[in-house]
């Protein structure tokens, strides 16, 4: 019977295998009529273990833009973080709204400059005055610009679904309709949930359009697609709240 | 030292550096008033296909581009760098910048950080003297020839370029022969695939075509 660890010895084990947060993930975009689709998965894993099962991966970057992240969870978050707020600071000078092309060479600037050690392999897409835009930029600061991508651990299963689609459905193609996008998004990142382990739980949606007027318009749909969800809960002993309020003191500020 | 298109992770664990790689076949041929750039348009990170429709073909100045291989990173970065400087010196200068000059701010990038980048660069374009090929292979050195192949696959097709290649081709005759070498290397190169790009640089401007399928 193998001996088990308590969880100091796991936590231990994953520092010093530097087996640091990563988000294994499938995250992917598709260009559509008017606009850009992009999708994620929600699992984010240390080594072997699930970290968090519901985590956001689809960072905001700018109202019209955003970017999936792959690779190390703290990488992302900051690079993106860091080029969002340069993003506005951008705007406040220029006054006018910032371009996915803008975004785009923030990030490679950056990452090339750390010769890929900020492990940050990211799908940007947006829409701006010249359209929608979707690029990959990859941790060590190339990029490629496409009209479907997919990163992360999960891509080749999803890369399959947006190029070939399956039995009942077909892969990308050009002036696709936004909820059809949405639907392709869905199933590609669903590929990534089922057929890799790196990636599970649930499915993030953002969808980035520009209707008539020209006004761009971004939904960021958390949770659109609740894939696993918790099927069995055992029913606690006790009926919650579980502290009892024996006396309120009048006045609550110390 | 890394090879062009193949890393010696290769073999042991594909994704081990993550590293974007052009694997590629790239060449540009002179004729007698311009330049055909022709490659192949794929771009692995180990043995995964990361971009099948790769433009490896980039514009520096509207006369002058310039075909990338080695470090898909290396040679963005550079491209970049080296289209803002010839574009400010060609303000500066008033007319489009010679491909010498082009040739020469891409060597001093490629020399001065030889040990730490990955790039190998052709520059083929055409100015006031005319036409010219400049190769810049790993090390930065710079030999300006008339036609040039690099890139992984081009190892395997030096031999039929030798033989083909004759001085004084025409035009169409040089994009034969570009496509031909092009997609030769390709059929024999796991690293180069896909489409077949090309550029045909004149005094009256530049021509894109694309050749989709491999020619037999």
């Amino acid at each position: 019977m193998p001996k088990q660890d308590t969880p100091q010895q796991v936590l231990a084990g994953l520092t010093s295998k530097n087996q640091f947060t990563k988000t294994g993930t499938t995250i992917c975009g598709v260009i559509c009529k008017n606009g850009v689709v992009l999708g994620a998965d929600t699992r984010s894993t240390a080594g072997d273990i699930v970290m968090d099962k519901n985590c956001e991966k689809i960072h905001y970057i700018a109202p019209n833009i955003y970017c999936c992240g792959a690779g190390t969870a703290a990488d992302t978050e900051y690079t993106t973080e860091l080029i969002s707020s340069q993003c506005k600071l951008h705007r406040y000078r220029t006054d006018r709204d910032t371009r996915v092309a803008t975004a785009k060479t923030m990030l490679t600037r950056h990452l090339f400059q750390y010769q890929g050690h900020v492990s940050a392999a990211l799908v940007l897409g947006g829409v701006d005055v010249l359209g929608p835009h979707l690029h990959t930029i990859y941790p060590h600061g190339s990029t490629d610009t496409l009209p479907f991508v997919a990163m992360g651990s999960g891509s080749l299963a999803a890369i399959s679904m947006l190029e070939q689609g399956d039995a009942d459905h077909q892969g990308w193609r050009p002036n696709m309709e936004v909820e059809e996008a949405v639907d392709l998004v869905k199933r590609a990142i669903h590929a990534g949930i089922f057929n890799d382990m790196g990636s599970g739980s649930n499915v993030d949606i953002c969808v980035i359009t520009k209707d008539e007027a020209g006004k761009v318009a971004a939904d960021y749909r958390r949770n659109t697609d609740i894939a696993n969800p918790r099927k069995y809960r055992r029913d606690v002993p006790y009926k919650l709240p579980s502290t009892r309020l024996v006396e309120v003191n009048g006045d609550m500020d110390m | 030292m890394m090879l062009e298109g193949h890393d010696e992770s290769f073999n042991e664990n594909p994704k081990a550096n993550g590293e974007v790689s052009l694997g590629t076949t790239i060449m540009a041929i002179r004729f007698d008033h311009g330049v055909v750039m022709a490659a192949d348009s794929r771009t692995t990170t180990g043995s995964f296909i990361a971009n099948r429709v790769t433009d490896k073909i980039y514009k520096v100045t509207d006369n002058i581009y310039c075909c990338r291989s080695g470090s898909a990173a290396d040679t963005q970065a550079i491209s970049d760098i080296v289209k803002a400087n010839l574009t400010v010196h060609s303000l500066e200068l008033g007319q489009p910048p010679a491909v010498n000059t082009a040739a020469k701010v891409f060597r001093s990038m490629c020399y001065k950080y030889r040990d730490q980048l990955s790039a190998g660069i052709i520059v083929g374009g055409v100015d006031s003297t005319g036409p010219h090929v400049y190769s810049i292979p790993l090390g930065g050195s710079v030999v300006e020839q008339p036609f040039s192949i690099g890139g992984s696959g081009s190892t395997y097709i030096y031999g039929y370029c030798d033989a083909h290649y004759r001085p004084g081709m025409s035009k169409e005759e040089c994009i034969e022969f570009a496509k031909s070498c092009v997609a030769l290397a390709m059929s024999r190169d796991g690293s180069s695939g896909g489409l077949i790009r090309l550029a045909v640089i004149t005094p009256d401007g530049v021509e894109r075509q694309v050749v989709t399928g491999i020619e037999q």
